[in-house]
């Protein structure tokens, strides 16, 4: 919460007064706030569900899972046997031969992906000024996230070590 | 967990202390908007001899009364209890009579401003209205069915303990208009509302903590908050006001409370 003094004029007191009554004369010109909370036709209507609150609760439950997934992920390809030197195609197809490696980067792909899509969506929600904008930024993201989790998800699936 | 009041202390003020009483000169740089007469805002000095342990709210008073009447802003009870003359005082919300000059470091000029995120309408007022709505829309009023009994509704001290720290709030919007969230985005209710919720969530006489919890439970309610804790920070009644709101939002996945 700094102070932002720097974008207005600093005058004295002597010159508080400009003395041209009525300003401009157009309201419009005037430095206003737009008033919160106001009910407009483009109000948002009140919803019933729980969506934000099971988003919420995502967002708490899959960022514990995902320090797990992410430091053991991290310890395994950079740090023990070798560290990132021994990653190559054979390491990987020896990995996905086993169902538990398959699981975890499955599980580790998904929830990042809808962590942080999701994380964004907060972001862009906080950020966008127009309701436009918003809609655009947050179709974009959508599409990537799901474009990202679906080539995923395919890969690891039909991954093929003789290729 | 309020504003820390102190600042940045000086030998001279100290000084000024032990003696009588010693004047020292202060900058009040007022942010002044009069739409009629200049379309933006614009910050104004005054200079002013002011005891320093006299408080924010007296020098205001001194420029009101003794240098230019114009200048326009909201006080009622001058100590704290009513609520209304929450500014921006040196780029954090607080009470303008709770705050002493000697305490914001009036070495350098004190910026004064009004609070964030409401239409400001002149000087350091700022339309409450939307502020208001957002708090008539958590219903804060004690909802019960049956028949009124004919004396007081008892409860246990530890019912009463639950909800005391949000019985505090005197309705001063400078938790609300420190919220980033609600700065960006004028839908959500803002931490006074919920914590005038909450007030009434936890009371163990009121029966209308569902209907208040589905209404926190909304786009614009409780999960909009990011815990930033400026609200804690900027209550100048003490009140724990993201604490408040986690046990809302608890409340609201456990449905116990």
């Amino acid at each position: 919460m700094a102070a932002d003094t720097n974008e207005t004029l600093v005058v004295p007191s002597v010159h508080a007064h400009t003395g041209q009554g009525l300003g401009t004369g157009n309201p419009a010109d005037a430095f206003v706030v737009e008033p919160p909370r106001a009910r407009t036709k483009k109000t948002p209507r009140r919803t019933r569900t729980n969506f934000e609150m099971l988003a919420w609760l995502f967002m708490r439950l899959s960022g514990v899972l995902l320090v797990v997934l992410i430091l053991g992920h991290l310890l395994i390809m950079l740090v023990l046997d070798g560290g990132v030197s021994k990653i190559n195609f054979a390491f990987v197809a020896g990995r996905w031969a086993s169902p538990f490696w398959q699981g975890w980067d499955l599980l580790m792909l998904w929830l990042a992906m809808l962590h942080g899509s999701n994380g964004m969506r907060t972001v862009i929600n906080d950020y966008a000024e127009k309701d436009s904008t918003r809609l655009w930024l947050k179709t974009l993201m959508g599409a990537a996230t799901v474009f990202t989790v679906l080539l995923g998800t395919l890969v690891i699936f039909t991954f093929d070590p003789n290729i | 967990m309020s504003t820390p009041t102190v600042e940045k202390h000086s030998a001279a003020l100290d000084a000024a202390e032990v003696g009588g009483v010693k004047l020292i000169t202060v900058t009040l740089r007022i942010r002044r908007f009069n739409p009629e007469e200049l379309p933006d805002p614009v910050w104004v000095d005054y200079q002013l001899e002011m005891d320093p342990k006299e408080r924010v709210l007296d020098a205001l008073n001194k420029v009101k009364w003794e240098q230019d009447g114009t200048l326009t802003y909201r006080r009622s009870c001058a100590h704290g209890i009513c609520g209304s003359d929450a500014m921006r005082i040196n780029g954090r919300n607080r009470l303008a009579c709770k705050t002493l000059i000697k305490d914001v470091n009036p070495e350098q000029p004190i910026t004064i401003e009004a609070i964030k995120g409401l239409t400001v309408l002149k000087d350091l007022i700022v339309d409450m209205d939307p502020f208001f709505q957002a708090y008539k829309d958590v219903m804060p009023f004690l909802i019960t069915s049956g028949n009124e009994p004919t004396r007081e509704r008892l409860q246990t001290a530890e019912d009463r303990e639950r909800f005391d720290d949000t019985t505090k709030c005197i309705l001063c919007a400078a938790c609300t208009s420190s919220c980033p969230v609600f700065w960006n985005d004028g839908q959500y209710f803002g931490p006074a509302a919920i914590v005038n919720a909450h007030r009434f969530i936890f009371d163990s006489r009121d029966e209308g903590a569902e209907q208040r919890l589905e209404i926190l439970n909304d786009r614009e309610g409780v999960w909009r908050c990011r815990t930033t804790f400026n609200c804690s920070e900027a209550c100048p009644r003490g009140i724990e006001v993201t604490k408040a709101i986690q046990e809302v939002k608890r409340a609201l996945v456990t449905r116990r409370f």
